[in-house]
């Protein structure tokens, strides 16, 4: 006997109703598209009318000043110092958050929805909406910068690791449990060991990101590189600016390269 | 001298499922007693009630003339280091060295800064690892446990409940992730010990033959209450058949083509 009904053809009806779902949410998407591009004023007529100017652009750009790149050595410095600090500063401080947001380690369910509830605000805003809000409030420089990425690190390291904490084996936890071990022995014995490497990397992956933002935190003069960007820019000192890209894209280049290879030893 | 004692133990969990209904239980000091009982009959639960893993929901239970069912968290701690536990999955964390993982069985002899800090004395590392020497695997104290056998494995939860001391020793599925031989030999451990050191031993299991061979008072649970309780010598097929409500199959037996793993 053949189980038919389950593997019965579809029906006519149901093929063209297929269609017509498909042609719909075609249409959907495009309604949406067309109000979006109306919405930042998008026309290739435009696109097409700007071309040589920004060809004049990238040509004034070239040769980039050479010259220019001793007098950002500095500023690339306080660029990584600025991910550096945010990334380590950020990271201590996801390690409690992450605890709390894990449900197999906190067990009581106010703090847990409450910490849960925290994370996800903090994650919601930006790097630079961060920095765009210190720079008001401790003023102009890398310091803001580095409180900035410090909020975003921590938010991103304890909403990643603490997914990761909470499908980890439970068995060790109850083990340590059954022993007569206190919170932070569990956390010790049984957890540590196994979301640690998962941390590690969680947290290469945040500097990764960091190192990223941290070279345009200075367009909202929250310290860096950007400032010589948004400088070289605004002064329209384009083969300086030329520089400024360049040097930032070989080092971003580089210590992403760096800390990929770090993360694919660890996982 | 009655070590433990149960009184109209009952669990239900919070999803409205009464694991275990109404359990009368008196276990003598130095026993040595198999639970037996289909899967989702209450072994567990016991087991877990037994060291306040699972709260019980209405009863009581004494340890040692004592009311467990009411310790205040330091208590509690302090009862679960004097109540070794043994997990069918081994519950070790795979990524610690095997003499890492029996020292979390004295965590409860060594103040919590030297724990945190991974100061144990001298002396605890020595009674772990004459824990490794007793079930025969101290020179796998450097590796790390995932590169154990799953009977070594076994062996280092043995190691870390003895490393507790404890007065009773609960062994939940024990064997059931192994394969035959090594489910003797496993069972033959907790056996020794239980002779040489008087430790009062539950072992979970739902193969008879096991049960038969190595119990010496056996326990039946059946959909959470207690059906039979005397010695495994008593223990007839008709009884098992009674326990398990229906008829033993080979799957009941581990010699009998029995897999691990049901």
């Amino acid at each position: 006997m053949s189980n038919s009904a389950a593997e019965e053809k579809p029906s006519r009806f149901m093929l063209v109703m297929g269609k017509i779902k498909g042609l719909l949410a075609i249409i959907l998407v495009a309604i949406i598209y067309i109000w979006s591009a109306r919405g930042v004023g998008f026309s290739l007529i435009e696109i097409i009318g700007e071309l040589p100017s920004f060809f004049n652009l990238l040509w004034d750009m070239v040769p980039p000043n050479w010259a220019y790149s001793i007098r950002l050595i500095n500023p690339l410095l306080e660029t990584f110092q600025t991910a550096i600090a945010g990334t380590i500063l950020g990271t201590l401080l996801a390690i409690p958050l992450i605890l709390l947001c894990a449900s197999n380690v906190n067990r009581n369910n106010p703090l847990y929805f409450a910490s849960k509830g925290f994370m996800n605000l903090m994650r919601t805003i930006d790097p630079m909406l961060y920095a765009a809000i210190l720079v008001a409030g401790v003023g102009l420089g890398a310091f803001a910068g580095m409180l900035a990425l410090m909020f975003f690190s921590m938010a991103v390291n304890a909403k990643l690791t603490s997914e990761s904490l909470e499908a980890i084996d439970d068995g060790p936890l109850e083990a340590i449990e059954a022993c007569g071990g206190n919170k932070l022995e569990m956390i010790k014995y049984a957890v540590a060991p196994q979301i640690l490497p998962t941390f590690a990397s969680y947290t290469l992956y945040v500097f990764e990101i960091n190192i990223r933002a941290s070279t345009v935190l200075g367009l909202v003069g929250a310290g860096g590189i950007g400032v010589n960007l948004d400088t070289s820019l605004n002064l329209f000192r384009y083969p300086n600016a030329a520089m400024v890209i360049l040097a930032t894209f070989v080092v971003v280049v580089l210590i992403d390269h760096l800390s990929n290879v770090l993360r694919e030893e660890l996982v | 001298m009655e070590i433990i004692e149960c009184e109209g133990l009952g669990v239900t969990y919070p999803g409205g499922v009464e694991a275990l209904k109404n359990v009368d239980l008196t276990i003598e000091d130095g026993d040595f007693v198999i639970v037996v009982g289909l899967s989702g009959a209450g072994k567990s639960t016991l087991l877990r009630t037994i060291n306040r893993l699972v709260e019980p929901t209405t009863g009581t239970i004494k340890v040692d003339g004592r009311v467990i069912n009411n310790l205040d968290k330091k208590e509690l701690k302090e009862y679960r280091s004097e109540v070794g536990m043994i997990f069918q999955n081994f519950n070790l964390v795979n990524r610690s060295s095997v003499l890492r993982n029996v020292l979390a069985g004295r965590l409860r002899e060594v103040p919590t800064w030297r724990t945190l800090l991974g100061l144990f004395p001298e002396e605890d590392v020595e009674e772990a690892l004459s824990c490794l020497e007793r079930v025969g695997i101290k020179e796998k104290a450097d590796s790390r446990a995932d590169e154990l056998s799953g009977g070594q494995q076994q062996r280092v939860g043995i190691a870390r409940a003895l490393a507790q001391e404890p007065k009773i020793l609960l062994a939940d599925e024990p064997v059931a992730s192994l394969d035959p031989p090594t489910s003797h030999a496993v069972m033959q451990d907790l056996k020794r010990i239980n002779e040489e050191d008087g430790i009062t031993t539950l072992v979970n299991l739902h193969f008879i033959d096991l049960a038969q061979e190595y119990g010496e008072k056996i326990i039946g649970l059946r959909e959470g209450e207690l059906v039979y309780q005397g010695p495994a010598s008593e223990v007839t097929e008709a009884k098992f058949e009674e326990i398990y409500g229906r008829s033993i199959t080979a799957d009941d037996q581990l010699t009998a083509g029995g897999e691990a793993d049901v």
